[in-house]
């Protein structure tokens, strides 16, 4: 019944370098690595390739916005704390919120107090209940960084609450600022390798959009079990001053 | 060829298959659904082409250094306190993951998509034991009550229309009077959600690994694998050894491009990279991960200069998607894990020559496959290479008798004039034969016309015009 089972490390290794003894046949990777009309690629030509780069911030919340709109990501551009605040309040109340999962952020500390919901802090030093997470009506929690080109929130277990906040509850807000926002993936790995360098955290998820499912006849259903509802509420300082 | 007993299988599953006209109608269409959402994103590209070669070098790069990406992978899994496990056989991995299961007494094992355990069937073991297994991914859930296996290594529930996942549901479950997919998912949603939270450890595969940085990536749109790897206490991760990537950068490369090849989105809803179970300082997370690495016959297709091309394959199942031949016979007619050209492939290197070589002749060699694959495999000339190779081992005997006779003849031109006085032999057949065991042109005449026999040969129509 109890088998033990052989940790083949040594053997696997000898066996891939017995394998790559023998060099791989010219002729099939040349044909693998040649486009046809043209000569072979050049090392690096590009990053990311989905959406033009967007440089200036204009064009990175314009990018961002449209392709949020596409995933049904909700965007709320704010001018400042205040009225992040007010507008998680007002969504607490339409979506009549009695518990919000949240960390200890000061921001998201401002927008949870105006909520009027109780609070499960996940990074409480008793630690916090997975029961009690899951009977929230939303996760609230700030962002690595916003990546504009693919409308992806990127998060990590480190930085923005834990593993479990940003997806548990039906309704994920974020809250972020406008100078968060980076053009593509690669900009937001370099991101997290300056903030956490060697030590990076040990999850690390690119959100693009509230969860979904085509399993059924290829019909797009959101919440299938991530949340239903992403927002993403932009506080963006500039704003209040500069014209619509 | 010789008649083996999984070419006898292939055989009649596929004509089963082929005569279901309402499925292959429906799969056709929701295949053509794919195709045009797909040129749609990769439209959206500066350089859909130009993204598949760098695809194609960053792979070639990562096999064909997978002794030192690998070991560099292992230790920093191991650095972050994960236990890294060398599966040889698929029957290693099981006995491994039994034996975590037994070590932390767990009841209960949460899954997210992962066809490398379809491949080892991790499952009915599992279940064998007298665990519960919970798939947690909404299509292998339904096909998981159904027990059925994945219709297709991406869309498994793509052959299911609404009205059969609804009696799936109603044989299981009470209260279930709706076949809208929305209400449906909602139900799987609820059950599925508490056993999140009750199940002892959490099984995900990886889609890549990162060498550099020692971490999993896992791509999905539900959210499913993010809670299984978030909430039970142990996670552990299966994933086949040449998933591996060289750098973490590569993943703003591969994750669009899985995405795109895969299902036409730009980018899926979650892509997670693990690089460890909870660290000191972390809030939450498994208290335990491991690893689990697959050989399970890569090593084999490693080995060959020619084929180990594809290994460098990310799974997208793209190629299944452009195959006629997949579209037709549909993905329960391959009797094996991985369906479609990169199957028809692969399987040969993973499960023997002599049993799966038949796979690589259900081909019209079209290269749409070819055409499709992000990483640019070159899967058409690959299976010429393992129809040869089946050959070269050994051609059945009436093959061998018939390619005697064609070569008696073709170098006889008397023989080769006597034979084609008979060229209209077939035609001789009387109609009420036609398509019967009696047939000797049966296979063509199953779904064909015979062409039309010409009245003289082209010697007799030369030497007239002489005249």
């Amino acid at each position: 019944m109890s088998a033990k089972a052989h940790n083949d490390r040594d053997a696997i290794l000898s066996r891939i370098r017995s394998a790559l003894s023998h060099g791989t046949d010219q002729s099939v990777k040349a044909k693998t690595l040649t486009l046809e009309a043209g000569p072979p690629a050049p090392a690096e030509t590009q990053r990311g390739p989905v959406a033009p780069k967007a440089i200036t911030k204009a064009e990175k919340i314009d990018v961002f916005r449209r392709i949020s709109d596409k995933l049904r990501t909700r965007v709320e551009r704010v001018p400042d704390l205040d009225a992040a605040a007010e507008l998680i309040r007002s969504i607490a109340l339409e979506e009549n919120w009695k518990r919000v999962g949240a960390h200890h952020d000061p921001m998201i500390e401002r927008c949870v107090a105006s909520t009027g919901a109780a609070a499960c802090w996940t990074d409480d030093a008793e630690g916090y209940d997975p029961d009690t997470l899951e009977s929230c009506d939303a996760g609230i929690s700030t962002c690595e960084a916003l990546i504009a080109g693919t409308g992806s929130v990127l998060v990590t277990c480190l930085g923005n609450g834990g593993r479990a906040l940003s997806v548990l509850p039906p309704h994920h807000v974020v809250i972020a600022r406008v100078d968060q926002l980076v053009p593509d993936l690669a900009d937001g790995y370099r991101v997290l390798r300056d903030r956490y360098g060697s030590s990076l955290p040990s999850q690390i998820t690119f959100i693009t959009g509230p969860s979904r499912t085509g399993d059924i006849e290829r019909i797009l259903v959101l919440g299938a079990h991530g949340p239903k509802s992403l927002t993403v509420v932009l506080i963006d300082q500039e704003q209040a001053t500069a014209t619509s | 060829m010789p008649i083996t007993i999984p070419l006898q299988q292939f055989k009649r599953d596929a004509d089963h298959a082929v005569g279901l006209d309402q499925r292959r109608g429906y799969i056709r269409q929701a295949l053509h659904g794919y195709e045009a959402t797909r040129a749609q994103t990769e439209s959206g590209y500066a350089d859909w082409q130009q993204a598949r070669v760098q695809a194609a070098d960053i792979k070639w790069r990562a096999i064909e250094n997978l002794d030192k990406h690998l070991e560099m992978f292992t230790e920093k899994l191991q650095s972050r306190g994960v236990k890294v496990f060398w599966a040889s056989t698929g029957e290693d991995a099981v006995t491994y993951i039994r034996n975590v299961m037994r070590e932390h007494n767990a009841k209960s094992i949460i899954k997210s998509k992962t066809m490398t355990s379809e491949e080892v069937h991790l499952n009915a073991a599992l279940e064998a034991d007298g665990y519960e297994v919970i798939e947690s991914d909404l299509g292998e859930y339904i096909v998981q009550l159904r027990k059925e296996p994945p219709y297709h290594i991406v869309f498994p529930a793509m052959h299911l229309k609404r009205g059969e996942i609804k009696r799936t549901f109603s044989d299981h479950f009470s209260g279930v009077d709706t076949d809208d997919p929305e209400a449906l998912t909602l139900i799987a949603r609820s059950i599925l959600r508490k056993k999140y939270l009750r199940a002892d450890i959490g099984l995900s595969g990886a889609n890549f690994g990162v060498a550099e940085t020692g971490m999993i990536s896992i791509t999905e749109n539900e959210g499913n694998a993010r809670l299984a790897t978030s909430m039970p206490r142990v996670h552990i991760a299966l994933m086949g050894i040449e998933k591996i990537v060289p750098k973490l950068e590569d993943l703003a490369l591969f994750l669009p491009m899985l995405a795109t090849a895969g299902t036409g989105q730009h980018l899926t809803c979650y892509n997670t990279m693990l690089g460890g179970p909870r660290q000191p300082g972390e809030l939450d997370g498994p208290e335990q991960m491991h690893v689990v690495l697959l050989d399970n016959g890569r090593t084999e297709l490693l080995a060959d200069p020619q084929q180990r091309d594809a290994l460098r394959c990310i799974r997208c199942g793209a190629c299944l998607n452009a195959c006629p031949v997949f579209k037709n016979i549909g993905g329960f007619s391959y009797g094996t894990t991985y369906q479609g050209p990169i199957g028809s492939v692969i399987t040969p290197h993973l499960r023997g020559l002599k049993d799966w070589a038949h796979l690589s002749s259900a081909s019209s060699l079209c290269g749409a496959c070819t055409e499709t694959c992000p990483v640019r495999i070159d899967l058409h000339h690959h299976l010429l290479r393992n129809r040869r190779k089946a050959f070269e081992a050994g051609p059945g005997r009436i093959e061998r008798l018939m390619f005697r006779a064609f070569s008696a003849v073709m170098t006889r031109p008397r023989l080769y004039r006597l034979a084609a006085r008979f060229r209209g032999l077939p035609g001789w057949l009387p109609g009420f034969l036609h398509g019967t065991r009696l047939d000797p042109a049966r296979a063509w005449r199953i779904s064909r016309t015979l062409p039309e026999t010409p009245a003289v040969t082209f010697k007799q129509y030369w030497r007239r015009r002489q005249r």
